[in-house]
């Protein structure tokens, strides 16, 4: 493996009553974040393929923690998003490097299909940093009822030449969705949007 | 009495800290579950029914954790717990979790003691023997707010004194606890820090078996 992992970390949040009401099925949401070493921290370096390679790495890595947290089947999955913190010694280009080119084809292996853009953020950020990592549906950009985040955030990362890289996979929507818009059940999931 | 709204699970597989790697990553998880805390905004005098009803919470959440953690039940060598209760609540409600979080864990991890002795107050006599969770549960508690930070402290599950394994894992739930809510929290871990070497007690070296050497 290309990427040096210093520690990984698997959250799952299951949310069973909003506002006093019964949300069922409970929603669920996994977070996997890997704290890594920074190829690149302190210096300027033109070419960033190595941070592309290493998105690659974790797409499949943390979608498939993510999958398996839930316990769900991979077609199972509803929406997913990703983010990482790049610490003080490097730069945001090298977020940029490990979320966009690569990362997303094994993530969405590990979801099945996932014709919709994977949303994300990124920051520069120190120790206990936290991002709100954002969410859609994965397969219809615009099913109103999966806009979501879940924050991410490890304690003793990033240090200055590390980065943390955040997957979020979930089985379910905002709780006591009520605001309209496209629904899971009538998206075609064809264009990645509706 | 009992009103689960949320429950958060955090596993950590730490693999080096800078030193080096380890042959086998230290695994250390921590469960969150968010109830609605029956006493909020108000002086309740008698708490103690939800000591008793909070009993089967804590057996699901300690079950719950160690299958998230994914490692057999003999591989736990540290343990902790602790509360948050929300702004609408006292400090007190949170030690609510001392009998029903500390006993949860120290049954799935073997132990062999009278819990209801425990609650009324009396500790088990130690017999000297070689057992599983002899130790007190470290604990910690705080009232915050939503996405408060707690660090729960952890200790060695058969001696207290072991020095490698004093530890703790930072824990919080985003978005709680709300006024009326108390988070509770158990934490486990597979071993000792990471790059352990500040001498004192070893785990190897355990010999009194009275819980704390």
């Amino acid at each position: 493996m290309l990427a040096k992992i210093r520690k990984i970390i698997v959250q799952t949040d299951e949310i069973h009553t909003e506002m006093g009401r019964e949300v069922h099925p409970p929603v669920r949401k996994a977070l996997a974040m890997a704290v890594i070493e920074n190829p690149f921290a302190g210096r300027y370096v033109e070419n960033l393929d190595e941070l592309v390679s290493i998105g690659e790495e974790l797409g499949a890595l943390l979608g498939a923690r993510c999958v398996q947290a839930l316990g769900i089947a991979p077609g199972d999955a509803h929406s997913y998003g990703k983010a990482a913190i790049v610490g003080e010694a490097g730069e945001l280009e090298h977020a940029a490097a490990i979320l966009h080119p690569k990362l997303g084809a094994p993530l969405r292996l590990a979801v099945e299909k996932g014709a919709a853009l994977v949303p994300s953020s990124k920051k520069m950020g120190g120790l206990g940093t936290a991002i709100d990592v954002p969410l859609g549906h994965k397969d219809a950009a615009f099913v109103r009822s999966h806009f979501d985040a879940m924050e991410a955030r490890v304690a003793d990362a990033p240090r200055a030449n590390e980065i943390v890289v955040a997957v979020v996979v979930t089985d379910s929507g905002r709780p006591l969705a009520r605001v309209g818009g496209l629904k899971a059940c009538e998206a075609q999931g064809v264009d990645g949007l509706r | 009495m009992i009103e689960i709204r949320r429950v958060f699970t955090h596993l950590e597989e730490i693999r080096h800290e800078f030193g080096p790697v380890a042959d086998v990553p230290l695994l250390r998880g921590a469960i969150g579950a968010v109830l609605t805390n029956p006493f909020a905004g108000r002086y309740e005098a008698d708490i103690l029914p939800m000591m008793d009803a909070l009993q089967p919470v804590g057996l699901d959440m300690a079950q719950r954790l160690l299958k998230a953690m994914g490692v057999e039940v003999d591989r736990i060598a540290t343990y902790g717990k602790g509360a948050i209760v929300g702004a609408a609540g006292e400090i007190e409600h949170g030690a609510l979790w001392h009998v029903p979080g500390g006993y949860a864990m120290r049954e799935l991890l073997g132990w062999k003691g009278d819990r209801n002795a425990y609650a009324k107050g009396m500790a088990e006599k130690k017999t000297g023997q070689p057992g599983n969770a002899l130790s007190i549960v470290p604990s910690t508690k705080k009232v915050g707010g939503p996405g408060a930070a707690l660090d729960v402290p952890l200790t060695h599950i058969n001696a207290s004194y072991v020095r490698s394994h004093f530890d703790a894992i930072e824990v919080r739930v985003p978005g709680a606890p709300a006024a009326d809510e108390i988070v509770f929290f158990l934490a486990m871990s597979t071993g000792a820090r990471i790059h352990a070497r500040v001498a004192g007690l070893k785990a190897t070296d355990i010999s009194q078996w009275d819980g704390l050497r």
